[in-house]
């Protein structure tokens, strides 16, 4: 093999680009340097609280403002039987349980639901991967529900447990009580005018709109009270928290 | 050189090329190297973050059956494209299609030696972007308010009047031509071009980059909803976060080069130490 200073000049810039790259990845894998980065989360989430009124809105565009075409992203179809059934029957049966630390556990169907009060919101909708559309959702707001079910003083947070599954475990969500009683965090059964469709969450999804797309369960079937994240799946509050460190707060 | 006073008590001579002077304070020293670590991780960790959506839009709303202003991809044939504005150019192997360091052709817009972490991972990439973030605002607010209180600013960086005057500004922009730096006591002062690109990058585009990062969370939108009406909508704050980026990046290259031609050792060490050797006046 004949070495030119051009080549040995070459693989040394390589080699030491590659040292440094393999470098940024056992540092970006180390646990300790993760958890420090990781802690930011928490200070994020504090100062945006602090400089949010707890009912301040999220921007409410007008019709003109819609996306032409609103994006589906994640689970577009939900697996399984027991989806299939409700989907061919229209929805009719499906039933949303509200239960876990709650004094009065509820179980309302989608007629029930169309028929108490409804709050109509054009939002914008921000996924974590930098896009965003604006669209029109009709839905009973969530702190009727929490108010029918009674939550008991020990009750910190709401898992919305969600009839898909995305790719290893079964998808659920979420969110804390500031949030479950802001009044533009409801549960839409129409996006558009129309019945919310299939690839959008139908016949219930969660809209919580001071934070990003992934919080926004789709096909949700149960709201479970709980008093900590603990208990459910692998504790950090929600599918994308458990598998792939996404933020818990994603205000951000 | 000068006569003495009166009194005889002599007077210190100002220094001159080739003695040693005490040039950067140690609250700019630290910054600087803070910020030099800070800036690069956001820069890294940014386009990672943008390769999870590799189109930029004008307005509120942007997605995939939105018409982009820029777009990185790859075309059906494998080559990397860059649609900018409706021209197209063709950046296989940087951009859009590149082959990582196994050699293993990749379809993503920045390639691996610009990102962190190296392979595609959004989620990592938005735990270091929000942790430095942090750095990056609390270390710029403290430089702001300590370079006020110590008058850095206000002696060292705003422009003279003399210095405005384009007569000036053009003789400035010859002496960077023809590579002629300041020398003796002229060297422990920034000239005009300096001045603006500090001042520029200081108080225009680091702060551009802090509230346009805020206009793109949802969170602050519901408390400041003025952000979007400054920027024109969440996308827009999107793209122009990623101007803002180019610009410092520009900076940097410009910064470095003007670090390599002034002589990288004296100019590494001054803001190391804080000491700098004045070049010798020329003809001595």
């Amino acid at each position: 093999m004949k070495i030119t200073r051009r080549g040995l000049i070459g693989s040394l810039g390589a080699g030491a680009g590659g040292l440094l790259l393999s470098g940024c990845d056992k540092i970006n894998a180390n646990p300790g340097v993760r958890s420090l980065l990781q802690s930011a989360e928490g200070l994020t989430m504090r100062a945006q609280r602090i400089v949010t009124n707890r009912s301040a809105m999220a921007r409410e565009f007008s019709a003109a403002d819609l996306s032409p075409v609103f994006r589906a992203n994640g689970t577009r179809q939900p697996i399984g039987s027991d989806y299939a059934a409700h989907s061919a029957a229209g929805f009719a049966d499906w039933k949303l349980a509200i239960d876990g630390a709650v004094s009065r556990p509820q179980s309302f169907s989608l007629a029930q639901l169309r028929a108490m009060p409804r709050r109509t919101q054009i939002t914008r909708h921000d996924c974590v991967e930098g896009w965003s559309a604006i669209g029109k959702w009709t839905g009973v707001p969530l702190k009727l529900l929490l108010d029918a079910a009674g939550l008991r003083t020990s009750a910190r947070y709401l898992i919305f447990h969600c009839a898909d599954r995305y790719s290893q475990a079964d998808y659920y969500e979420s969110i804390d009580l500031i949030d479950a009683f802001h009044p533009q965090t409801i549960l839409a059964w129409a996006l558009n005018d129309a019945i919310l469709p299939i690839a959008n969450g139908a016949p219930l999804r969660l809209r919580v709109e001071r934070q990003l797309g992934y919080k926004h369960a789709k096909y949700v079937q149960r709201i479970e009270a709980v008093e900590s994240l603990a208990g459910q799946g692998l504790g950090k509050g929600g599918y994308w928290e458990d598998y792939h460190d996404y933020e818990w707060y994603a205000g951000i | 050189m000068g006569s003495e006073t009166a009194n005889d008590v002599p007077q210190p001579e100002p220094p001159r090329g080739g003695d040693l002077v005490r040039r950067h304070r140690l609250s700019t020293r630290l910054w600087h190297w803070v910020n030099a670590f800070t800036v690069f991780v956001m820069l890294m960790s940014g386009l990672m973050i943008f390769n999870a959506h590799p189109r930029l839009y004008w307005g509120e709303y942007g997605a995939n059956s939105d018409q982009p202003w820029l777009q990185i991809g790859a075309t059906g044939g494998g080559r990397g494209i860059v649609n900018l504005a409706g021209h197209k150019i063709i950046t296989t192997g940087v951009l859009g299609v590149w082959k990582d360091s196994h050699g293993v052709e990749r379809r993503k817009a920045f390639p691996y030696w610009a990102t962190i972490p190296s392979s595609y991972s959004l989620a990592d990439a938005r735990i270091w972007h929000f942790f430095f973030a942090w750095v990056l605002v609390i270390g710029g607010l403290g430089y702001w308010l300590v370079s006020f209180y110590n008058r850095h600013v206000q002696r060292d960086l705003l422009p003279t009047r003399d210095e405005i005057a384009p007569r000036h500004i053009w003789q400035d922009i010859r002496n960077h031509a023809r590579l002629r730096f300041p020398t003796g006591i002229a060297a422990t002062r920034y000239n005009i071009l300096q001045k603006m690109a500090y001042l520029s990058v200081l108080f225009g585009l680091l702060p551009l980059m802090v509230l346009t990062g805020l206009t793109m969370s949802p969170g602050i939108n519901a408390a400041w909803p003025w952000l979007l009406d400054v920027f024109g909508g969440r996308q827009s704050a999107r793209l122009i976060h990623f101007l803002c980026a180019f610009g410092l990046l520009l900076f940097i290259v410009v910064h470095l080069v003007m670090v390599v031609l002034a002589g990288p050792f004296n100019e590494v060490r001054s803001m190391i130490t804080g000491r700098y050797r004045l070049p010798k006046e020329r003809g001595e």
